[in-house]
């Protein structure tokens, strides 16, 4: 995509400097995100609201972008990503059957079996698209969408049948409102699986070249497709159970990450990061001050943002 | 496509067992078994009482599967496949936004003071001109292959349902309660007034299609085929989806969106009808619809003493059919 006539003059302006300003960018947006709040700012406020609040926004906006990244490379497919493919929808089940069988369990052993439902889901959602033809890129996250309609109707039916349904809608829409200190603090973890990421990056850009490629490169191709996907599970199973979902940040980031800096996984992650933490951050204090002092949940903002980013990315690709 | 539209010289081939005719008459007798059962099974003595209130939403039920089933069918006549239906395409969706930007642009007052017909009535004509305006885009020219369709119209219903709830967290808490009403209709609560209104409506859209029929065969046929035997296509396609949306917002507005019930019935039809004559094809789906969800609704209420969870079940299985049915035809694709 870089214009043929650039060895004239090399732009002064290069990557790493872009990607400073982005990291500046986003500790901007924290700040401002740390004093919007319809309470006087005192530090008790500070230390138990906003900057748990903050905190969160930043983990999560990040984990959920790298996530996406992940998941797009390993089943090599740009419209991929945790909430297209019936992950998160897994997770959701799992979330409301821990809470029928056992309601008073830890919000760790909550987290754990979200994310073995969530791991499952995305389990059969790969046997599923392995069934069908590889060309048909345009179908898997058809079918992902499907399955993750499946299974939402299933834990509808179960919080129907157990006066759960608000509780549902409630926990299904991500929203930071409720973010203190005390109640985010898994989102750490979500932190490590990102750093985790981050130091096997080559390795799912090579196994994202396809099963055979990874294996002629040395690479256990297996293993690491598994240890990818438990990340993406994990993530997407604390990021449901602290906030909620949020739908598409997986999609948009990694795709405006690749169109701006190409596919490589170790070079696009910073900005993946980056900018999934700033994305979310922004939709956050949109949805808090367009309807002062009620507030607009940052999983609807996103529904909006992000449906309308990935129709666009489907109608701009060239016709046949 | 088209060559899976055109099979009549196979049907010669190969001999129906049943005549189609027969084949209706099979289906209306059990629609007719399983309506007297809705209505008369355990009244235990107070049938006088009971039956009025169970006709009512017996008269629902039955305008929401017949609504559904004819515009599944004549919408993939129109788009020439039949993995698309208008659901999935997000028209329900769609009129859910349009109730929702209703309640935003006008106060919940006024709107209590109208009557709900007057308010069913303003928002089909909206719907009319959103449904038109964007289908008629997305499928002139045919640019888009069936699978992008398939997941525009995804992404599509999930943008409209976002927006509505974006616009939902807007509305004053009080006046959400009046779209509350509104959005969460479903197979048990049917609201009287609209029950007779689009009972209207439907049987309207019905004689206008009855007059059509032999139309829609041709029409089934594909544009350029449809064109040289003098039907025209662009003309006969946008009446075709202004019923469609006609009939979505009456089922919409009756119980809410269903997103795979139309998709079930459609295919169940395709197989029932033994013919691909409009004339057969529209009635035995209509019929299924109706056996499907009163005979649904009955069993769930009756035997199995569980509640408005019809949908819940309807979502399960069609969504479980149409992974079914993709993959299946994508291998036949391959091969």
């Amino acid at each position: 995509m870089t214009v043929t006539a650039a060895p004239v003059r090399r732009t002064p302006i290069t990557p790493s400097t872009v990607l400073v300003g982005g990291v500046v960018g986003v500790l901007a947006l924290a700040v401002v995100s740390t004093f919007i709040g319809v309470s006087d700012m005192s530090w008790e406020v500070f230390w138990i609201s906003r900057l748990p609040r903050t905190l969160s926004l930043i983990l999560s906006g990040a984990a959920l972008a790298v996530v996406g990244l992940l998941m797009q490379l390993l089943v090599r497919n740009r419209f991929v990503e945790p909430s297209t493919v019936g992950t998160t929808e897994a997770a959701g089940l799992g979330l409301v059957t821990i809470t029928l069988l056992a309601p008073g369990a830890p919000l760790m052993v909550k987290m754990v079996v979200a994310a073995l439902f969530a791991l499952a889901g995305t389990w059969l959602f790969l046997r599923v698209v392995r069934t069908m033809p590889v060309r048909e890129t345009i179908l898997v996250p058809v079918i992902g969408l499907m399955l993750g309609g499946v299974v939402a109707a299933m834990t509808t039916f179960l919080a129907f049948h157990n006066d759960l349904l608000q509780t549902l809608n409630s926990w299904m829409i991500g929203d930071f409102s409720g973010v203190l200190r005390g109640r985010y603090e898994l989102l750490w973890l979500v932190a490590v699986l990102v750093v985790v990421a981050f130091v096997a990056a080559d390795r799912f850009t090579v196994a994202g070249m396809g099963e055979t490629f990874s294996t002629n490169a040395g690479l256990d191709h297996r293993k690491v497709v598994a240890v990818g996907l438990s990340i993406v599970s994990l993530v997407s199973a604390v990021v449901v159970v602290t906030v909620g979902v949020i739908p598409f940040l997986g999609l948009i980031v990694p795709n405006i990450v690749s169109a701006m800096v190409g596919d490589n996984a170790r070079r696009g992650l910073p900005w993946v990061a980056v900018l999934g933490s700033g994305l979310v951050l922004g939709c956050d204090i949109l949805g808090r001050l367009v309807r002062y002092p009620y507030e607009i949940p940052v999983g609807t903002v996103m529904g909006v943002l992000g449906a309308g980013f990935f129709l666009y990315m489907l109608l701009r690709r060239p016709s046949r | 496509m088209t060559t899976e539209t055109l099979p009549p010289t196979t049907v010669s081939v190969r001999r129906p067992r049943l005549g189609p005719w027969l084949r209706v008459g099979i289906a209306g007798l059990i629609a007719l078994a399983v309506v007297a059962g809705f209505l008369l099974a355990d009244t235990n003595g107070y049938a006088d009482f009971v039956v009025p209130l169970r006709v009512r939403r017996l008269v629902a039920l039955v305008l929401v599967g017949w609504a559904i089933a004819l515009s599944t069918v004549l919408f993939q006549t129109v788009t020439g496949n039949r993995i698309l239906t208008p659901s999935l395409m997000g028209f329900d969706a769609l009129y859910v936004l349009v109730q929702t930007v209703v309640v935003f642009a006008f106060s919940a007052q006024l709107l209590n003071q109208t009557d709900a017909r007057v308010q069913f009535f303003l928002e089909t004509a909206l719907m009319l001109v959103f449904a038109l305006t964007l289908f008629r885009w997305l499928f002139s020219s045919g640019r888009y292959e069936l699978h992008v369709l398939v997941l525009v119209g995804l992404v599509l219903a999930t943008l409209f349902r976002s927006i509505a709830g974006f616009l939902q967290r807007l509305i004053d808490p009080s006046e959400f309660q009046v779209l509350q009403n509104l959005l969460f209709a479903s197979f048990t609560t049917v609201d009287e007034d609209l029950v007779w209104v689009t009972a209207g409506v439907v049987g309207v859209v019905t004689l206008i299609v009855v007059r059509r029929l032999r139309v829609y065969d041709v029409l089934a046929l594909g544009a350029p085929l449809a064109t040289s035997l003098g039907v025209d296509h662009r003309r006969e396609t946008t009446r075709v989806l202004a019923l469609v949306a006609v009939l979505v917002s009456v089922s919409t507005a009756l119980v809410g969106p269903v997103t795979f019930f139309g998709l079930l019935v459609a295919h169940l039809a395709y197989q029932l009808a033994g013919t691909h004559r409009h004339a057969v094809v529209l009635p035995m789906a209509g019929l299924s619809a109706v056996i499907c969800l009163v005979g649904g609704q009955f069993v769930l209420e009756r035997l199995l003493d569980v509640t408005t969870t019809l949908s819940v079940v309807i979502e399960l299985v069609g969504g479980l059919t149409f992974i079914a049915l993709l993959i299946h035809r994508a291998r036949r694709n391959l091969s």
